[in-house]
């Protein structure tokens, strides 16, 4: 069936279209954060962030930027700052 | 001291009890003493793969109940001397045991002496773990008292990525390194470049390769009368399990070719250039 097809159209072959589907699928699900990660993690950023500056810890928001970049994925955090601290308080 | 193997996949209906019953009636046969353990709970199925369904008394779940004895719910296959199956239960779920209960009676049958002569000493050289599909508490108790780990995948999209997500797993669950067994290829396809080979595919999961199974009628026809398919030596199945099998004990076996079935069609075709690789 796919024979006489493939003689005649210059499409890919269908398990290329697997593979490149497949290694970009597999990209996303691998940076899926483990459950119970993101949550210390925010713990932890609100702890050393405190020391320098009084932040709005109920507007914060941290999650992996899923958009594909020449970089590669990001962590993005966005953290409200109600004001700058005078002096370190650690 | 045995050793404990657990063959997991995440997406179901890829083969996981097929290979459980095939490598262990084939490192049976070589005169190795192997437990199988059907973990899926409520969708028991290894009994009925090895052809034993009606010999069952006790299952996994009595024992880890205390109802009876480890060696009571053990059934002895009558084809292989050697091989064992503990059974899963039907009418229970994954929750009636938990990993801690599934690591002992692992433990237990590393330590169980299944001699029928008195005063004979006989133990399990390998234990397979049959886990069920999935990713939650039935997987973590297949694996827990594992302590090696294979994967098994179809060269389908959905089956690999499953896989993949179960390599992450494993990790977790510290069982690193687990090895992979592609089943279901099919070398005609694979020519015509509407499979992904068996290059694609350990090159996506960059995980190393216990073995390779043809698609093979006979794994068919073997389960519709409970027999592992190495009984059948002529069929390339059972060579591709029993190759695995002498793997997992240490011996070199080069991976069969699977292009000996080469049609005179396909020949042709890839005579006429249509091979797309």
């Amino acid at each position: 069936m796919g024979f006489l097809s493939r003689l005649f159209s210059r499409k890919k072959p269908s398990k290329e279209v697997a593979k490149e589907r497949l290694q970009l699928v597999l990209s996303h699900d691998r940076m899926d954060i483990p459950p119970g990660v993101l949550e210390p993690l925010k713990d932890d950023l609100i702890r050393v962030i405190s020391d320098y500056m009084e932040i709005d810890e109920s507007g914060i928001d941290v999650r992996f930027n899923n958009q594909d970049s020449e970089e590669g994925r990001s962590l993005v955090a966005s953290i409200p700052v109600v004001r700058m601290r005078r002096e370190r308080t650690r | 001291m045995g050793e404990t193997l657990v063959i997991t996949s995440g997406k179901g209906g890829v083969g996981k009890t097929t290979a459980v019953a095939n490598i262990g009636a084939a490192l049976a046969s070589r005169g190795y003493c192997v437990a199988l353990v059907d973990a899926d709970i409520g969708l028991r199925n290894l009994d009925v793969v090895l052809g034993l369904e009606n010999r069952i008394v006790y299952d996994l779940v009595d024992v880890v109940d205390g109802f009876c004895r480890l060696k009571q719910a053990l059934i002895k296959d009558k084809r292989h001397d050697g091989l064992y199956l503990l059974p899963a239960a039907q009418t229970k779920d994954k929750t009636a045991v938990n990993p801690e209960q599934m690591k002992r009676i692992c433990n237990q049958l590393k330590e169980i002496n299944v001699s029928d002569e008195a005063g004979g000493a006989k133990y399990f050289d390998y234990i397979i773990v049959d886990s069920p599909a999935g990713i939650e508490q039935g997987f973590k108790n297949a694996v827990s008292g594992a302590d090696r780990a294979f994967i098994i995948t179809t060269p389908e999209v959905s089956a690999v990525r499953d896989a993949d997500r179960i390599i992450g797993l494993l990790e977790a669950e510290e069982l690193p390194d687990p090895q992979l067994i592609i089943n279901r290829i099919r070398p005609g396809m694979v020519r015509t470049g509407d499979m992904m080979d068996i290059e694609d595919i350990v090159s996506i999961l960059a995980i190393r390769l216990l073995g390779v199974v043809p698609e093979d009628d006979a794994i068919v026809v073997a389960t519709n009368r409970g027999e592992p398919v190495i009984e059948n030596s002529g069929c390339t199945a059972g060579q591709a399990f029993t190759n695995m099998a002498r793997r997992i004990i240490g011996e070199e076996v080069p991976l069969m070719n699977l292009d000996v079935k080469e049609s005179l069609f396909a020949r042709l075709g890839s005579f006429l250039g249509l091979r797309q690789r």
